[in-house]
Order: structure tokens, then sequence, then C-alpha cells
């Protein structure tokens, strides 16, 4: 029998299962089971990834003065991590809320299951290629792999803490989430995905570490490209700022806790 | 115990507030069957979101001491893409059920067939319907929350879900929310009559008939 009490244990384990629940759900509703199934999860962002590399390296670019392959890989690894986790906890809500009438999901968790899903999709998906594209000798071995998980680890703090005030806000405003996608397109050029700050000019490159992805994006290329390349990162700062994003994250989840209407 | 204390819920409308519930109290106690009796528009649906937790109450408190079921036989839950059996793993993972058995229970139950294996996009509403209650039959609540009368399938289906609810879980709580007093009257010992977001008090189902009625029906 269900029991009506639970104590703080008891709620976490909950919660586990219900995100678990969600996040294969979630797998199935998306992907489906016909041809790759949930291995479009990965495949999708590789597929992208790839596509950008083909079509600039046709062109010849080499505005970055580094390998292109590399420099485009981690670039756009970075930009799928946030654009994807942020842009898509906006709509984690809507299409879920008959399931909120089920005494354990939340709406909290209805976010942390759509922002797993996207998390975990675009590190397999980046994990895969890049280790394809090594074994065919388009990028290097990495100089310092614990250079690249603590970049992808900020990255991915980074995702989380805007995810859970990007999704609430959009969920809470249909204006707000027009204003997202535009916003985070229009953000792309200023992410750091497409310039190495070290070839900017002085004065931009000391506004250019203030946009928080750009020391990931620097932090994952020095971890690639080893000591030749020189990172300028303000690491204490996207820590302070991931930290700080989580207060109003949450209590902005506990309003759309509060205001969301079942179906 | 199941406690609703002066629960109030307000909806935004254009141009103001629209009070849905307005100070509504109640008490559940254990293996209570209370019938919630309210026409179109009174409120009825609201309240059972408030109960079951889908939504939050704007002021007031819901204290619920006993495990609670989503609404009976909701078929909204379904998302189209999944079959039935992967709502059934769903549903076994949300709330810590034994999958094998609860698959088992749904296939001898509902009677789907090779359909259960089928996304639920495919099936018929009967089809759903009848998915939907041997759903909500998998994991033992103390406490069933019915939304309007349970009309699944033919008179032979019809009869084994009482069986099953009535008749095997006669031990649970039960609300039954309807503006169908007859359904009421058959399984309920109680009933309160909810008219324009106010909850009467808990009074037999002959008197809350009569309330209603007389309130329903000009002379």
């Amino acid at each position: 029998m269900v029991s009506g009490m639970t104590s703080l244990g008891d709620s976490l384990r909950i919660q586990g299962r219900v995100i678990h629940a969600l996040l294969l759900r979630e797998i199935i509703t998306r992907y489906g089971r016909h041809n790759l199934g949930f291995l479009w999860l990965f495949f999708e962002p590789m597929l992208f990834t790839g596509g950008v590399l083909t079509v600039r390296s046709l062109l010849h670019a080499q505005e970055s003065g580094w390998p292109l392959a590399p420099f485009c890989v981690t670039g756009y690894a970075t930009v799928l991590m946030w654009r994807n986790t942020i842009g898509r906890s906006g709509n984690a809500v809507e299409p879920n809320r008959s399931l909120l009438h089920h005494r354990n999901v939340r709406v909290l968790d209805l976010y942390l299951a759509r922002i797993l899903l996207e998390i975990a999709g675009t590190s397999m998906s980046f994990a895969f290629l890049y280790s394809a594209l090594m074994l065919v000798g388009a990028v290097p071995v990495p100089a310092d792999v614990s250079q690249m998980l603590l970049a992808w680890g900020l990255l991915v703090w980074f995702s989380v803490s805007m995810a859970l005030v990007v999704g609430p806000l959009a969920t809470l405003s249909d204006a707000f989430e027009r204003f997202w996608h535009v916003f985070a397109y229009l953000f792309l050029p200023a992410s750091g995905a497409f310039f190495s700050v070290q070839h900017l000019a002085p004065s931009l490159q000391a506004v250019a570490v203030w946009v928080p992805t750009v020391t990931c994006t620097e932090l994952l290329r020095a971890g690639v490209f080893g000591p030749s390349y020189t990172p300028y990162t303000a690491i204490p700062y996207v820590l302070c700022l991931n930290l700080a994003l989580m207060l109003p994250g949450l209590w902005l989840i506990r309003v759309v806790q509060r205001t969301t209407e079942g179906a | 115990m199941i406690r609703l204390e002066n629960v109030s819920k307000t909806y935004r409308v254009r141009g103001g507030h629209h009070t849905v519930l307005d100070a509504v109290s109640l008490s559940i106690p254990a293996g209570a069957k209370i019938g919630i009796l309210g026409a179109n528009g009174a409120g009825k649906s609201t309240l059972v979101r408030l109960i079951s937790g889908a939504e939050q109450p704007t002021r007031g408190r819901i204290e619920r001491g006993l495990s609670v079921s989503w609404p009976l036989a909701l078929s909204g839950a379904f998302q189209g893409s999944l079959t039935g059996v992967d709502n059934v793993y769903f549903i076994c993972r949300l709330y810590g059920a034994d999958p094998t058995r609860a698959l088992q229970y749904v296939e001898d139950f509902a009677e789907l067939g090779k359909f259960l294996r089928e996304p639920v996009k495919h099936y018929s509403s009967g089809m759903q319907a009848r998915l939907a209650f041997a759903l909500s039959m998998v994991i033992e609540f103390d406490c069933f929350l019915i939304d309007e009368v349970i009309t699944v399938g033919d008179a032979r289906f019809k009869a084994k879900c009482h069986v099953e609810l009535f008749e095997k879980r006669a031990d649970r709580a039960m609300i039954i929310v309807s503006h169908e007093p007859g359904f009421i009257r058959d399984h309920c010992e109680a009933a309160a009559v909810l008219r324009d977001g106010r909850l009467s008090a808990v009074m037999p189902v002959d008197s809350a008939y009569a309330e209603y009625t007389a309130a329903a029906s000009v002379p």
C-alpha cells in the first residue's frame, strides 16, 4: 500500500524514481522505437556538428587560427549544450500537465527530467564525435582530459542553472519564450564558439571573459590543444554565477508549481 | 484522514479574478465513501485537481494522511506514442510497483490483446478507457478519487469494473464526484453538495440528493 506520509530519505528515493520514469517516457515519446530509436538522442547533435564541420572545411574557413576540426567540434558542442538544455526546458511542463495528477510528480521533476535528457544527449554526442574524429586523425588526442572535464562540468552546471530560470519564465510567459529564442540566436557570435579570446583585441578580451560560456569554451580548447592555447577564463565568476542563478530558479519553479493549472 | 481546510481556488481571468472554490472544508476518514454532487460548472473538476494535487489551492490547506489515487480512469495522462505496455511500466516506475505483476494484471483485465503493444493513439476511446481503468487498479491506494460516472465498455465490462473497485476494494476510502445522483446513491453513505464554489456539510445521501435537486430544478 502506498503510504501517506514520507520521510526525507523516502522523498529523495521517490524523486529519483519519478525522474527515471519521466526520462524513459520522454525518450520513447520524442524518438520513438522505429529506426534508430533513442540513438537519435546523440546522433542528432552529432549530425549537426558533423554537417557544420563539413560545410566549413569545404569553404576552407580558417579564421580562428586553429585547426578547423577540433576548433569547430569544441565550439558547437558547447553551443548545443547550453542552447538545447536551456531552450527545451521551456516546454517541459505544458505537454505533461496531466501527469501532475500523480501525487509523486512535481513541476521540478518535469524540468529536471527534460534537462537531464538534454545533458546526457549532448554529452554523449560530443564524446562519440570527438572519439570518432580522433580515430581518423581529424582531431588531436586531448592534451589534458581533466581540463576538458572541468570545462564540461562548468558548462553543464551553467546550463542547468540557466534552464531552471529560463524554463519557468518561458512556461509563465509565451512572450518571454519567443524573446529567449531570438536572444539565444543573437547571442551565438558572443558565446565563444567562433573565436578564441587570445586573438581578440585586448579591449574585447576584457569584455569576453564576462560571458560565462566563453570561459567554458576556452577551457575546453585548452584541454584539447594543450599549452599552446592560452585560455582566458573567469572560473570563480562562472562558479558564483551558477550558484547565484539556482536561487531564483528554484523560486520560479515554486511559482510555476503554485500557479500551474492541471489538465 | 484527508482534510481540506478552508480551501479556495481563484483563477485569473480577463479583467480580474474568478473564484471557483470558496472556503471549502471536507474531511474523509479512512474507508469512508463520500459523494460530491454538483451541476456543470459548480467547481467539481477543480476540486478533483486540488485533491489529487495537480493544482495548488490559492488559500487554505489540504492534508493527506492517506495515499490518494489520480482521478480514476483518467485517460488524459496517456501519451499517444506510448504503447499500453509503456504506460504500465511508466506507472510502475512512478509508484515503485512490480511491473511483471502489473502487466499480467492489465493483460488479463483490460482485454486489449495484441493492442496492448500498440501505441495508444491507435486505440478506440473504449479501449483507452479500459486501459485507464486497469491501470488505476495496479496501484493500491488508501483513497480512490472518482471523477464522474465510470462509463467503461459494455455491460459485462462495467460489471467487472464494479467487482474490482467496489467489492474487492470495499475497505478503501472513495471520493466520488458527479452531477449524476444515481451513481453516488449506489456507492456512497454520505454526500455533500457543491454549488457556485461552496460546499455544503456532508449529510446522508438522500438529504444531499433532495438539496441538489431542489436547487437544480425550478418547480
